[in-house]
């Protein structure tokens, strides 16, 4: 018995690794939600994000934020009418980050298989 | 020392299942967000299943009419006058053409009804972007088929309306499966295959017609009720 679980021990450790991949500014639910919207639509409007994900506005605001800074998507500013317009779009490191993070999930799942 | 170490196993273990379950549940909530942000998923195989009845009852009253067991005309004198002076009103002054106003509507309110019931479930707005897109990517191909028909019409080609309802249709259903859920893509194909078909047996227009619009309709509107809705 004790040897197994020792090989099994290592083996776990090993698979552990994928973790390091998974990228830390997509920790949260809300942030996941905003890449998949961003990378399937070349770009989404603030209220829209705001019913999809079924967020107040400043929970959304702040995610959206940090995301900015980041450089993972775009920010646009505009008027439809007299009504303000903002547009939200996924820069190419944006994306590129987004498809790594997806990997290393992926690569999670696979691990045990 | 065994203990020890099948006690670390087992704690690792189990930090290490939920490590996994929480990545495949990121991963189904990236894929539900992604689908929730560009297809319109919220339409509903009731809606199928009350359009193709609407189609099949449409279908079996505007029989008498179309196989010439009942005059056609409204109004015999007028429809005189209307001949020979080529006026497009003759349209408006048969049996057939109100039959199939009543149709279409009773088949589109139905639908709608059952797509806003199980919009309203959900959550989802109607009228959001990815619905919109949907009916504009539908109404396309079918706005330039009923034009066309239109014509056709005009010109006395009645036996190339079934056939080009079904390939139009088929053509707007193919167009459309990019916004929603993508079954609707195999439904399109079967429009445009009947309708296909039908351009080689003119004059059978209103059975095809009846299996595309009525058994097709309710074959795909209960399969999708099974695979999506049942419970």
């Amino acid at each position: 018995m004790a040897p197994i679980c020792g090989t099994n021990t290592r083996e776990t450790n090993k698979m552990l690794n994928p973790i390091n991949n998974l990228n830390k500014l997509f920790d949260s639910r809300v942030r996941l939600g905003i890449m998949s919207a961003l990378v399937v639509n070349s770009e989404v409007n603030f209220n829209d994000l705001k019913v999809l994900l079924e967020i107040t506005d400043g929970n959304l605001a702040s995610h959206l934020k940090a995301l900015e800074e980041n450089n993972i998507i775009k920010v646009e500013k505009g008027f439809i009418g007299r009504k303000t317009n903002t547009t939200y779009s996924i820069t190419k490191s944006g994306e590129k980050e987004f498809k790594l993070h997806i990997a290393a999930l992926e690569k999670m799942i696979k691990a045990t298989k | 020392m065994f203990i020890e170490k099948v006690l670390f196993y087992f704690v690792f273990q189990s930090a290490f299942m939920n490590e996994q379950e929480q990545s495949l549940e990121d991963l189904r909530h990236i894929k539900m967000m992604m689908e929730r942000s560009s297809r319109f998923i919220s339409l509903s195989g009731l809606s199928g299943i009350s359009a193709g009845l609407s189609a099949l009852v449409g279908a079996f009253v505007a029989y008498p009419y179309v196989y010439g067991l009942k005059n056609l005309i409204i109004n015999d004198d007028l429809a005189v006058k209307q001949a020979v002076s080529n006026d497009y009103s003759i349209i408006l002054n048969t049996y057939i053409f109100w039959i199939a106003v009543v149709t279409f509507f009773a088949a589109f309110i139905s639908a709608f009804f059952f797509t806003w019931l199980k919009s309203k479930k959900e959550g989802t707005p109607l009228w959001g972007h990815t619905s919109k897109r949907l009916m504009i990517n539908v109404s396309i191909p079918m706005l330039v088929g009923g034009l066309f028909l239109f014509r056709l019409i005009y010109f006395g080609t009645f036996g190339l309306v079934a056939p080009g309802c079904l390939i139009f249709y088929g053509l707007g259903l193919v167009n459309a499966s990019k916004y929603t859920l993508v079954e609707i893509r195999y439904l399109g194909f079967v429009q445009i295959l009947l309708g296909i078909i039908n351009l080689w047996f003119i004059g059978t227009g209103l059975y095809f017609w009846a299996a595309g619009f009525g058994v097709m309709h309710i074959l795909y509107g209960a399969y999708m009720w099974n695979k999506y809705e049942r419970n």
